[in-house]
């Protein structure tokens, strides 16, 4: 491994620590992610409150993937047909 | 002491993932396990966010009946569970896409070591 | 049965794909195949009550018919899943996700917004969640269908 590289991946890596020492503690409940509520309810928050009342599904992850957020999920689809279509033009074979 | 690497010790392993990702893909020369490393990359990120939607003292993000729903502190965060499914799916397309790619440059030069790839282009 | 799509060619990948030597990998792949199918489809059915759902469901699909690839070589596992009908396959799934949202839209609401869904008699918090089901199910039929495509085209074919 070449000198210039191990110095990279050295400062990188410091970087990464530095910027991990400023993030609030794992698993503090008071954080800004966390906390119930800034003025209003913080969007966490409001999805724990209202995802079971407004689609009667207790999974809250799937009410917010499906139906608040649906539209990053049609993206996400749209992605992965075009991943497929990208691997089709990519390795096919024609008959000649 | 303990009680500072207590919060953040899961962080600390997640940047050791990033960078050995990092080194894969830097210092390796064959094309596959540049892949390999960018997979770990991802996996590092993924992880990331999970890690850091923890609270304490919370359950799972499946409505309680004993629970309730009045209380949010006693729910995990379900918001970065949610974007990491999409990160992980789009990852997996990403290294199918990658694997083509690889597939494609094989049949074409029939090499995978880079320096040798870069001798056969020029 | 022949393998080509109108334009494609798959024979190269029917020659590196072949059967199984191992009657073990055989055994198992035919024995296992049916139960990775129900343990995907109950995934995706409990996307409501515990965590799976669409994506998780479609890839544990994916891995049963590719399983059966890797145990019967690509000419004999035809009949379960033909290789030109991967595409259009995934395609649908995507088309019945966005035609969820523009019947929501042609009924008088906004792009997937669910309460405007023409479905009779049922109070809107259930037809938010027959809704989730039925994008869900467009979602796992694109995953599938790509990832079996996928593997279709990496077999140098």
């Amino acid at each position: 491994m070449k000198l210039h590289q191990f110095l990279v991946l050295l400062a990188f890596a410091a970087v990464l620590t530095m910027a991990a020492f400023e993030l609030p503690a794992r698993g503090d409940a008071g954080s800004p992610a966390n906390r119930a509520s800034l003025e209003r309810l913080v969007a966490g928050a409001h999805y724990i409150s209202h995802a079971g009342r407004d689609a009667a599904t207790p999974n809250m992850v799937t009410v917010i993937l499906a139906d608040y957020r649906s539209f990053d999920t049609l993206g996400e689809t749209l992605v992965v047909f075009a991943g497929g279509i990208a691997c089709l033009f990519i390795l096919r074979r024609l008959k000649s | 002491m303990l009680e500072f690497f207590k919060g953040y010790y899961a962080y600390l392993f997640l940047v050791a993932l990033f960078c050995i990702g990092l080194y894969g893909m830097m210092v390796k020369r064959n094309l596959m396990k540049k892949v390999m490393g960018m997979s770990m990359v991802q996996s590092s990120v993924i992880l990331f966010w999970i890690v850091s939607a923890f609270k304490e003292g919370a359950t799972v993000t499946v409505v309680d009946p004993f629970l309730g729903v009045e209380d949010p502190d006693l729910y995990l965060n379900p918001l970065p569970h949610t974007l990491m499914l999409t990160a992980i799916v789009v990852a997996v397309v990403t290294l199918g896409v990658s694997f083509a790619l690889l597939v494609a440059i094989y049949r074409r030069y029939h090499t995978l070591d880079e320096p040798l790839l870069l001798e056969k282009m020029r | 049965m022949s393998v080509s799509a109108p334009d494609t060619d798959f024979a190269l990948a029917a020659e590196r794909c072949e059967p199984s030597d191992s009657p073990i990998i055989r055994a198992a792949a035919r024995g296992l195949a049916p139960l990775i199918q129900v343990v995907g489809l109950y995934v995706f059915f409990h996307g409501h009550y515990s965590p799976g759902g669409g994506f998780q469901g479609g890839v544990l699909l994916a891995a049963s018919f590719i399983l059966l690839r890797l145990g019967f070589g690509l000419q004999q596992t035809q009949c379960v899943m033909p290789s030109h009908l991967t595409i259009p396959l995934s395609a649908v799934g995507g088309l019945i996700f966005l035609g969820t949202g523009f019947v929501a839209l042609f009924c008088g609401g906004n792009f997937l917004d669910y309460s405007f869904l023409p479905v009779p008699g049922l109070k809107t918090a259930y037809i938010h969640n027959y809704a989730i089901l039925f994008i869900e199910v467009g979602v796992t039929i694109t995953v599938m269908a790509t990832l079996v495509a996928i593997f279709d085209h990496l077999l140098d074919g």
